[in-house]
């Protein structure tokens, strides 16, 4: 029971950690919690689908189907969350107004309501096929239902408290850099994520001349323990990152601030009443 | 759209593995273990694992040494590639059945 727990923990985590970041993010938007739903189902349904043809899949491209299926839905993941947090950055007068409830104005543009959908879809989907995989299996092999069911609700317990005080947490953040602080911490889920993407790749065999390992950390943080998890959810920590995951991460953090820089270059056109 | 160039690039891409020359290594799992556990390849070289899931519940092969991860369907069987490594040993595990499936790849 303590097992399948942790198993199931372990694939929580990091699905709590992107969800509560999101939630976050687009808390001053309207019907948030409507798609928060409407991801998290799709996600689900998306898992069960991705486990019941895993076999597929994994047989694919030359039995690297799966490599290239992870990698493809990782950049989806991070490819959204990127515009997301440029959408944030350029709106986030308007955010942090409607926050002080300055403005009740509907802020514009409803980019950032799907994109929280797709990613907290994407985010079930790669971990949630793992979960039903795995209690799938644990039924089959014949371990009893009870002790499955009860290991489950621990892990997923522990998830969900792990991703609650994270929520809770950035709310506390003040009103003035909450957005600020949402926006630099989508911007590092994407490049974690792109570089995870490119962990997957290189297992495919691609960029075989970039795939040796940069450095180890494992002896500081390993990627097993409690913080190396949490800090790979939320930076995309490696203990022993390829030259290709860094350069997948550099790459897409300066192509994002760049971006950012780029959109916000005017002035301060439009403020919507924010006088503080 | 993002994807769908990928998916075209993963295509192409995939071609290539089939065509280099890699040696292969088979390790079975049976009764959540490993066999055999320790695998000796050579340093310097990609090689291929052909990982044998003979038991009926899948299993995550997984390995921080490597930085691998995959899902291996039961009785079914799942290709790893790993390397060039540099000599030393590289452990990896079952994820779903921790306890007992360790195993450990030699590179000299």
């Amino acid at each position: 029971m303590l097992a399948t727990s942790i198993i199931i923990f372990r694939e929580i985590l990091e699905i709590a950690i992107i969800l509560s970041v999101v939630m976050v993010a687009a808390k001053e938007l309207e019907h948030r919690n409507r798609w928060v739903a409407i991801g998290l189902g799709a996600g689900i349904l998306g898992s069960c689908l991705v486990a019941f043809f895993a076999q597929s899949i994994s047989n694919a491209a030359e039995g690297m189907g799966q490599e290239f299926f992870n990698a493809m839905v990782l950049l989806a993941a991070a490819f959204v969350i990127g515009m997301t947090a440029l959408w944030m950055s350029k709106h986030a007068k308007e955010l942090t107004a409607h926050l002080r409830h300055v403005s009740n104005e509907v802020i514009q543009g409803n980019m950032p309501l799907y994109s929280i959908a797709i990613v907290i879809a994407l985010a079930v989907l790669r971990e949630g096929a793992e979960i039903v995989l795995f209690t799938h299996g644990m039924i089959a092999s014949g371990k009893s239902i009870s002790s499955i069911l009860a290991g489950s609700a621990m892990g997923f317990t522990a998830g969900i408290i792990v991703g609650a005080s994270m929520y809770f947490g950035l709310l506390k953040i003040s009103t003035k850099h909450v957005f600020t602080v949402t926006t630099w911490l989508l911007i590092f889920l994407c490049a974690g994520m792109a570089a995870t993407a490119a962990q997957y790749l290189a297992s495919a065999g691609w960029f075989e001349s970039l795939s040796y390992q940069l450095w180890n950390t494992s002896a500081i943080i390993s990627d097993s323990s409690m913080v190396g998890k949490v800090l790979h959810a939320l930076f995309g920590y490696t203990a022993r990152p390829l030259a290709i995951q860094v350069a997948f991460y550099v790459v897409t953090l300066i192509t994002l601030v760049v971006a950012m820089k780029i959109i916000n270059y005017k002035p301060t056109s439009k403020t919507t009443g924010a006088a503080a | 759209m993002k994807s769908l160039i990928l998916s075209a690039i993963a295509v192409l891409l995939s071609a290539n593995i089939a065509t280099a020359e890699v040696k292969e290594y088979k390790i079975v799992i049976k009764d959540h273990l490993f066999i055999p556990a320790q695998t000796k390849i050579p340093a310097g070289q990609k090689v291929k694992l052909i990982i044998d899931n003979q038991d009926a519940t899948p299993e995550e092969f997984e390995s921080h040494d490597l930085n691998r991860e995959k899902i291996i369907s039961g009785n079914s069987k799942g290709i790893v590639f790993v390397g060039p490594l540099s000599e030393g040993s590289y452990k990896y595990f079952g994820e779903f059945n921790e306890a007992t499936a360790q195993g450990v790849i030699i590179a000299e």
